[in-house]
């Protein structure tokens, strides 16, 4: 669903966000936002001037008119941000169609529906069913259709045990059977949030957007009493005011824009966001991941491609390269790990040797475990093992064999070069070392300076020892690197870079990266994993793709800087709209002030409508900005800042004299106003 | 300007910039110095004595709940004192003249313009007040007044640099050193240099002189030197004689004049420095001092360049010299000398005149008001300027922070909705007290009957006062009759709401900001040195100083100068 997001302005959409705009006046929903609803207020009470208005009837009628388009217009981005996400809950929504589910009770299985299922229930799903909740598979493997969240076709397994043992409400088993026990409460489940989180319905605002809010109000109770003070000041001058009038000027002044835009701008971030298969918890996570110092990576799968593979055999002094070849094949036909498997085909493409059957050979496999970190196989007498060096010297040294020194060296020489070196030994004889390698994704180095020139410094974590990681490091171009990574190191290292100040971000999808990714200030849980993992981290990323958190940390920048642009450029805009609005007022009573009107608006009437026609205008041109973001580049700060101003700043005060005097000479023209 | 005009603001602004950086230093060693200095043994016992007045121990550090609550103590039983000593000045010694003590909304308003560091004067000092009440009760305050400003913005200074947890200082501990290490010695160096200008010092009764006329003049005498020192220096601005620094008594020489004119931001300049040290960013703190400077300068430049153009109706008339505009000068200072005050004690806070205000041209006479309406940060009064241009620094960190898609921070202190609150408020509660009180004085009877002037001259005056009032600013436009008491009253609360309704936000921003765990700086951060910044905080100040009174301006002095130049005069 999240993929196939609605195109960003189509007409359905566009149509909804129009009827939105109306729903929205409701003063209560206008509360939220101080600056609107001061806006809305004005309206109302130029429309109600519009009784004693006397000959200046028309123009006050077109002041009001103006004035109801702007509180609508921004009604109306808030609308049309919200319709975009809404459409793709529509999708989600039928997944979540009330299912059956078949839970297992003192009684055997009965069937119950699964809005009934509470935390702890125990519920089977065989091929063909519904998961009805989320939770953990305590019990069988099958192929999962998830298509329903990610929008990948392609069905995945999940199992009980290990780090694949979530279960969504919503998907689909294909083929064999799970035993889930629920941990979601009713409507608390992925899906609620996704749904929940796409519409916007639940949207709390961010604490940056409380800040801005609090700033934009502030300014407008300014205004306000700018304008109040206005009347008796004017009074003083004897001048009388009207009141359509100080209404158009503060309104003018007031930040509108940024006002009016400000909710789009972050729904659209969660939306932008969801277009590229993430899924945030909460938009405080998105506005933090614009904030992040320090990248933590996993080496595999974000660095580098996936697995290690076997590249080379380095035999010991008076062994052939064949028969460390033949050896280390023999040892690992049995590993399905890919390490192993890459083995058996380096051996077969260099000497042509064939995985053989050894079923009937009397063999014992004998298993990698997390203790002894060696696999094998005792077969015919023969113990054959690879593993880490250091266990493979503690195994030969306990049959009272020696690790030769020139062995050693080998070792240190792949570990230099980034390879991860596994030595093969025959009882209490060591053969060599075969050579694993890393190989670096294409185009990650690019990523990582982009990254530096952010400001945003990466550490890449590897349970590899510090001599391999150090060369992968290198290679991938890395800031930092934590070699022989425990999952309590990584939490370590998370929580002394939060005490000197930093934020930090890293992805994780088992169930040991759980206690990091809670810790994290953003924790970005692959969709693939456990469900510790994706109830501890605040986003899950649908793709399972761990380089997306480089993209995710540019949406949470963007989104800042787009909401900083805006209130820059609508504090920028009230200069030329006082040029306007200002003489207009009090040309009537000092004629000499004619010099001030700077873009020599052709009447004071046509000056004050001009740019509250701007105003509201100004809005409606900025909706699609709001919506996409402005356009974002890795660069350090300073540089953005530069870029920003000169746009935002400056033309921000630019733009309302042009488009001021702009509209001027069409509303002169073609508005009868008297 | 004439070419010895620019030669003179070249070289004030380089001796200004000359003394910064030792000031600034002086300000760390006196507020951050620990133990070892050799003023330590001369400060011990008054150490002890404060421990024993405030019962409590001057060296623990205070949160800014305490520091707080201690100014307002202090403040208050400032208030207490100077009000009874005005009050019964009557039956006090030292006054030689036998005045009666002034009216209690008199009293009540001298008394909180010079707790607020304003020293706005409905008075007339030599004519009205004994050598006393000059002395003690106000004087006290000069000196005090200006150390709670300075004590403020270490408070906050401390607050934004220091460590998570910390604490802000000790109040009472930073008073004492602030008025003994550097107020004291400076105004004592400072009134010696002037009364070796000819700045009278005495406690004579007035002077009696037969006038050429033949008519009889009464010259006031007292301790001018002395009091002249600290109300420059800690910008009070309240002169011993009511023409203030125009009289040749309290301001008799160029020497002296350009003195008084570098004493006025000296301290709100070093204070730029000790932000620097204390940020351990000096460039920093250069980068702030160049906005207040590039604002100052421009003031000056518009200022003196309109008084040089002068009034064209008495050009037209043949009354007036071809220099300009000399109506309300000291021929001894000229127009530029005149202009070049005017601009830096409304710049500085400091209320300290050496010509009329009210006889500028109209934007001569925008130019100070102006400044005085930007909030009193162009290097602005003893503390109090760099305190409010900080909160500034906040508001452009937080508007411009966030277009490098960062949440906002400064010097990697996280601004967040809790400071943008209070920085808020301490921006626009001045703002908001000057336009309701002088939208409020523009249509109320007892307002109508202050202005000398009609039209928007008059207009002019009574924004002016506000704006004095509340930007504790204290210089008067003068040809406003302000002591009546609905005047009195408002220009007092106007006083308090610029001094702690100020103060109050701001320690809460330095209690907030001290609380979090500063974020190192990277490549990432948003810079605060350097040429961008300073132009980021320029536009700011400039922007939301002109925004909010861009209208009322207009109906006062920018009406008035086109007016002019149509042959109008107020």
């Amino acid at each position: 669903m999240a993929a196939k997001s609605p195109p960003p302005f189509d007409l359905p959409i566009l149509t909804r966000a129009a009827a939105g705009a109306f729903r929205k006046l409701d003063p209560r929903l206008m509360g939220n936002n101080p600056v609107m609803f001061v806006t809305l207020a004005g309206a109302v009470l130029t429309t109600l001037s519009l009784g004693t208005a006397g000959s200046d009837r028309l123009f006050v009628l077109h002041l009001a008119v103006w004035l109801w388009f702007t509180v609508l217009f921004a009604n109306f981005a808030e609308a049309l941000a919200e319709g975009r996400g809404k459409a793709g809950a529509e999708t989600l929504r039928k997944a979540r169609e009330d299912t059956m589910a078949r839970r297992r009770g003192s009684h055997g299985i009965e069937p119950v529906p699964a809005s009934s299922l509470e935390p702890g229930d125990v519920v089977v799903c065989e091929a063909g069913d519904v998961v009805p909740a989320d939770g953990e598979i305590i019990e069988g493997i099958a192929s999962v259709d998830e298509s329903a969240i990610t929008g990948e076709s392609a069905p995945v397994i999940r199992e009980s045990g290990g780090d694949r043992s979530a279960a969504t409400g919503g998907t689909r088993v294909l083929s064999d059977r799970l035993v889930i026990r629920v941990t979601s409460e009713k409507g608390g489940t992925f899906l609620d949030r996704m749904i929940a989180m796409v519409e916007g319905a639940r949207r709390q605002k961010t604490p940056n957007e409380i800040a801005l809010t609090i700033l934009l109000s502030a300014m407008t109770a300014l205004f306000l009493l700018v304008c109040a003070t206005l009347k008796p000041l004017g009074t003083f001058s004897r001048l009388d005011f009207p009141l359509p009038t100080l209404v158009a000027l503060m309104v003018c002044l007031i930040p509108t824009t940024i006002g009016g835009l400000l909710s789009a701008i972050g729904i659209s971030g969660i939306d932008r966001l969801l277009r590229r298969n993430v899924i945030a918890t909460s938009g405080r996570a998105i506005e933090a991941a614009g904030d992040i110092d320090v990248l933590l990576l996993d080496k595999t799968g974000t660095i580098t491609i996936g697995n290690r593979m076997a590249s080379d055999f380095r035999p010991a002094r008076g062994v052939s390269e064949l028969q460390l070849a033949d050896t280390a094949q023999l040892a690992s036909l049995a590993d399905e790990t890919p390490e192993g498997r890459s083995i058996v085909v380096l051996a077969k493409q260099r000497f042509n040797l064939r995985g053989r059957d050894l079923t009937q050979a009397r063999a014992t496999f004998i298993p990698f475990s997390a203790r002894t970190r060696m696999s094998g196989v005792d077969l015919e007498g023969r113990c054959l093992r690879k593993g880490a060096a250091d266990s493979i010297k503690a195994h030969i040294e306990s049959r009272s064999g020696r690790f030769p020194a020139e062995v050693l060296r080998l070792v240190e020489t792949a570990c230099r070069n980034g390879r991860t070196p596994l030595v093969v030994a025959e009882d209490h004889r060591v053969l060599g070392v075969v050579e694993l390698k890393d190989v670096v994704k294409g185009g990650i180095r690019e990523r990582f300076a982009q990254l530096r020139k952010m400001g945003i410094k990466t550490v890449m974590i590897t349970g590899d020892n510090p001599l391999t990681a150090a060369a992968i490091a290198a290679e991938a171009g890395v800031d930092d690197f934590m070699a022989g990574a425990t999952p309590e190191d990584k939490l370590r290292r998370i929580r002394s870079e939060q005490a000197e100040g930093r934020l930090v971000a890293m992805t994780g999808d088992g169930t040991n990266d759980a206690p990091a990714l809670a810790q994290a200030d953003v924790g970005v849980a692959m969709n693939t994993g456990s469900q510790a993992a994706r109830e501890a981290g605040n986003m899950v990323d649908l793709d399972s793709n761990p380089t997306k958190l480089i993209e995710i940390v540019g949406i949470g920048k963007q989104i800042l800087m787009t909401r900083g642009a805006l209130t820059t450029f609508s504090l920028a805009n009230d200069a030329a709209k006082y040029f306007a609005i200002l003489p207009a007022m009090l040309v009537s009573r000092f004629p000499c002030i004619e010099p001030l009107n700077l873009m020599r608006l052709s009447s004071p009437q046509s000056a004050i409508l001009s740019a509250v026609i701007f105003n509201a205008l100004i809005l409606v041109a900025l909706i699609p900005l709001a919506l996409k973001g402005v356009p974002y580049r890795p660069m350090g700060a300073a540089a953005v800042l530069r870029r920003h101003l000169l746009t935002y700043g400056l033309g921000g005060l630019a733009a309302p004299f042009a488009g001021i005097k702009l509209l001027d000479l069409l509303v002169a023209r073609l508005l009868p106003l008297s | 300007m004439e070419p010895s005009d620019w030669l003179t603001l070249i070289l004030y602004l380089a001796a200004l910039a000359l003394l910064t950086k030792p000031l600034g230093i002086l300000m760390v060693a006196v507020l951050e110095g620990g133990g070892g200095r050799p003023w330590d043994r001369i400060l011990k016992p008054l150490e002890i004595l404060t421990g024993r007045l405030t019962g409590t121990d001057p060296r623990a550090g205070q949160t800014w709940l305490g520091y707080t609550k201690s100014i307002l103590a202090f403040s208050f039983c400032g208030f207490l004192l100077t009000f009874f000593l005005l009050g019964f000045q009557g039956l006090l010694p030292l006054n030689p003249s036998h005045f009666p003590g002034p009216g209690p909304d008199l009293a009540f308003n001298t008394t909180v313009s010079y707790l607020t560091n304003t020293d706005w004067q409905s008075y007339g000092g030599e004519s009205s007040l004994s050598h006393l009440s000059q002395m003690v009760a106000l004087t006290y305050h000069n000196f005090t007044s200006a150390a709670v400003g300075m004590a403020v913005a270490a408070a906050l200074v401390r607050g934004i640099t220091r460590g998570p947890g910390a604490t802000v200082g000790n109040f009472w501990n930073d008073l004492v050193r602030v008025t003994c290490l550097i107020l004291l010695p400076a105004s004592l160096v400072l009134s010696v240099l002037l009364a070796s200008q000819g700045v009278i010092q005495n406690f004579d009764p007035p002077t009696r002189a037969a006038t050429l006329e033949g008519r009889e003049q009464i010259m006031a005498q007292g301790p001018v030197a002395s009091q002249a020192a600290i109300k420059i220096l800690g910008t009070n601005g309240g002169g011993f004689m009511r023409a203030n620094a125009a009289h040749p008594f309290e301001n008799p020489t160029a020497l002296g004049n350009f003195l008084q004119m570098l004493a006025i931001p000296a301290l709100g300049s070093g204070l730029t420095h000790y932000l620097g040290r204390m940020s351990g960013n000096q460039a920093h703190g250069w980068a702030v001092w160049t906005a207040m400077i590039c604002l100052l300068v421009s003031a000056v430049v518009i200022c003196a360049s309109s008084e040089a153009a002068g009034n064209p109706i008495h050009h037209q008339l043949g009354i007036a010299r071809a220099e300009g505009n000399m109506e309300g000068k000291e021929v001894r200072f000229g127009i530029f000398h005149s202009a070049l005050f005017a601009s830096l004690t409304a710049a500085a806070s400091c209320g300290a005149v050496n010509c009329l205000h009210d006889s500028f041209t109209p934007v001569g006479g925008l130019v100070p008001l102006f400044l005085i309406d930007l909030g009193e940060v162009v290097i602005g009064g003893a503390g109090a300027g760099l305190y409010g241009m900080l909160v500034f620094v906040i508001l452009t960190v937080f508007i411009a922070g966030l277009m490098v898609g960062r949440t906002p921070e400064y010097l990697g202190k996280k601004i967040g909705a809790a400071e943008i609150r209070l920085a808020v408020i301490a921006l626009l509660t001045p703002t908001g007290t000057i336009l309701v009180f002088t939208a409020l004085a523009s249509v109320s009877r007892w307002g109508l009957e202050g202005p000398g002037n009609p039209g928007p001259h008059g207009l002019t005056e009574i924004l002016y006062a506000y704006s004095s009032a509340t930007g504790n600013n204290g210089s008067a436009f003068a040809g406003l009759a302000t002591d009546t008491p609905p005047y009195n009253l408002t220009l007092a609360l106007a006083m308090l709401t610029g001094r702690f309704l100020v103060i109050l936000p701001v320690m809460a921003i330095a209690g907030s900001l001290a609380a979090k765990q500063p974020a190192p700086p990277g490549a990432g951060t948003f810079p605060v040195d350097g040429p961008t910044f300073t132009v980021l905080l320029l536009a700011t100040v400039l922007l939301v100083g002109a925004l909010n009174f861009f209208p009322v301006l207009t109906l006062g002095p920018i009406v008035e100068h086109f007016l002019m130049h149509q042959g109008h005069l107020f």
